[in-house]
């Protein structure tokens, strides 16, 4: 499409695209910035606040006086074990599903969706005295089965369009060449299934980091993740600006970054495979 | 010969998140069912009894339920307006051929991975706080009076706070939807002197038709549970004036220990929530015979 206008048209929008997206991405970059100022410059007004000292001052208070790393295991321990086990349990049947799909497999995956419909709050109350009975509260393991249990029907419907996606032909193909089950598994399925299953895995690793109701009402302290550390600032005392900022960069920093890489997963696992 | 052996090994491998996700459905909603029809306060743990439909009623004649009932469909459709038409303009902006678009992408998708709690407080006390806010210092520069958002525009606020967190995903679906679209039918439709306005009603907007169903439909569904930017902001408050269903059973059954209330509630809220997710089922199942 050769237009006059083109080029023009390409720096207006540039100019459009980047101002909206600095207004979108303003907030993040903000607590940025205000993370590496002292809590006294913190708030003053912006002009005053960005021509300020910058300071990692903050970070290493922040560092010192809470448990940050504590909370952040928690958070690791809590995102990468739940979909580890949600993967351990999914693999298996997202694969029977894409590769031996029986009468009744679509009203099983459909069914399996319906678990993810439920709100959370109509099944608190019961969780809630089931932990406390157990002695489950604020236990890791705890937490990891219901995040595991929550995820899981995201993950076996990602694996299952991924794996769908796997033509079978290359099977039939192979199994002509001779090749066993085994070796059938191992050499020709398994390489083209990781793509998916790494797909899977980071964008369930995202949405169990920032998974803020179970671990919210389930913990108290000892498996606590960020975000609870992050809640416990709603109540603050004195001056907190800038720990809140060094705090809330801290806790988000490696989930925007691990986000950014997924952006194509994103829309195709958050949908179940209905926008690609 | 081999497929009654591979059958019995594909149900193997499908049982353990078919009996895991049984489990986790049935046990927990039974037991709230069960409350729901119980008299049980865990103050008073030792006066229980069965007591029919009294919690739904006491649940549901609480003054709090219709506005909780009024500020979650305000909150969902507020949410869904901002994100819908403006994930709509964004999608069809960062469409058009611009420089560094690698870079506006990445910045403008990421407030969708910034965890609920983080967003909240950030937005209630870096930018809407009347005294050192953001906003506040803007509005003394120009010569006006700090409006304190939180306390006089409660529900506004919170609705700002979660579009922000989903506008990005709107924005998303969107654009992957308008990268898919047919780039030689919108040529010949320009050829044959359909204007901008023609080519967006008549091709642009029925093609993204399923993409805004799904991002009404997940959007929703999610939008229904929102819990933690309510409870680190305004606890529901000033008043009832953000207190969604949500929240409420929340405060019934965990703040009041009204355990058979707030299962009464949990009841309703799954009953709502599963009126929605039979749309969205449908939209998703017609997408696996494709």
């Amino acid at each position: 499409m050769a237009r006059k206008s083109s080029a023009t048209a390409k720096i207006v929008t540039t100019g459009f695209a980047w101002a909206m997206a600095l207004l979108i991405f303003f907030p993040i970059l903000w607590i940025v910035i205000l993370s590496f100022k002292s809590e006294g410059d913190a708030i003053a007004t912006p002009l005053t606040m960005l021509s300020a000292p910058w300071t990692t001052a903050t970070y290493t208070e922040v560092l010192n006086r809470s448990d940050y790393f504590g909370f952040f295991w928690n958070s690791v321990i809590l995102a990468v074990g739940s979909t580890l086990m949600a993967l351990l349990i999914a693999i298996p049947a997202a694969w029977a599903m894409a590769f031996q799909p029986g009468p009744r497999t679509k009203d099983l995956l459909m069914w399996m969706l319906s678990t993810k419909m439920m709100p959370a709050v109509g099944v608190m109350v019961p969780m809630y005295l089931l932990f406390r009975d157990l002695g489950l509260l604020d236990t890791r393991i705890g937490l990891l089965i219901v995040l595991t249990l929550v995820n899981l029907p995201i993950v076996v419907w990602m694996l299952y369009t991924y794996f769908k996606e796997i033509p079978t032909e290359i099977l039939e193909a192979s199994r002509m060449d001779g090749a066993s089950l085994r070796s059938e598994i191992l050499y020709v399925l398994t390489p083209m299934a990781v793509p998916g299953i790494a797909s899977t895995l980071l964008l369930n690793i995202i949405l169990a980091w920032n998974e803020a109701f179970w671990t919210l009402r389930l913990t108290t302290v000892d498996a606590a993740p960020l975000t609870a550390f992050i809640a416990s600032y709603s109540s603050p005392e004195g001056l907190f600006y800038a720990k809140l900022s060094a705090a809330s960069t801290m806790a988000i920093a490696p989930i925007v970054i691990l986000g950014w890489f997924s952006q194509k997963q994103l829309v195709r696992g958050l949908t179940f495979g209905a926008v690609k | 010969m081999a497929t009654a052996h591979s059958r019995a090994l594909s149900r193997l491998m499908i049982s353990p998140a078919v009996i895991l996700l049984l489990l986790w459905m049935i046990v927990p909603l039974a037991m709230t069912l069960w409350f729901s029809t119980q008299r049980y306060n865990l103050l008073n743990p030792a006066n229980t009894g069965f007591v029919g439909f009294d919690n739904y009623y006491y649940f549901v004649t609480n003054a709090a339920f219709w506005t909780s009932i009024w500020n979650t469909i305000a909150l969902v459709g507020g949410v869904l307006i901002i994100t819908v038409f403006g994930g709509i303009a964004l999608a069809l902006l960062l469409d058009q051929p611009f420089f560094g678009q690698g870079l506006v992408r990445i910045m403008v998708i990421a407030p969708f991975f910034v965890m609920p709690t983080v967003s909240a407080l950030v937005w209630q006390n870096m930018f809407m706080d009347p005294v050192n806010g953001f906003f506040a210092h803007v509005a003394r520069a120009i010569g006006l009076t700090p409006f304190d958002f939180l306390a006089h525009a409660p529900l506004a606020s919170i609705i700002l706070i979660v579009a922000w967190q989903w506008l990005p995903f709107a924005t998303l679906i969107l654009l992957t939807a308008l990268q898919s679209l047919d780039r030689e039918q919108q040529e010949a439709a320009e050829m044959d002197g359909a204007n901008r306005l023609q080519r967006f009603v008549y091709l642009t907007l029925p093609h993204l038709t399923r993409a805004i169903t799904v991002v009404i439909l997940i959007q929703t569904i999610f939008l229904l549970s929102v819990y933690a930017e309510i409870l680190v902001t305004t606890n529901g408050g000033p008043g009832t004036a953000t207190t969604t269903l949500t929240y409420l059973v929340y405060v019934q059954s965990l703040l009041n220990y009204d355990v058979g209330a707030g299962s009464a509630g949990g009841i309703i809220a799954v009953i709502l929530a599963n009126i929605v997710a039979i749309f969205l089922m449908r939209m998703i199942g017609k997408n696996l015979d494709a």
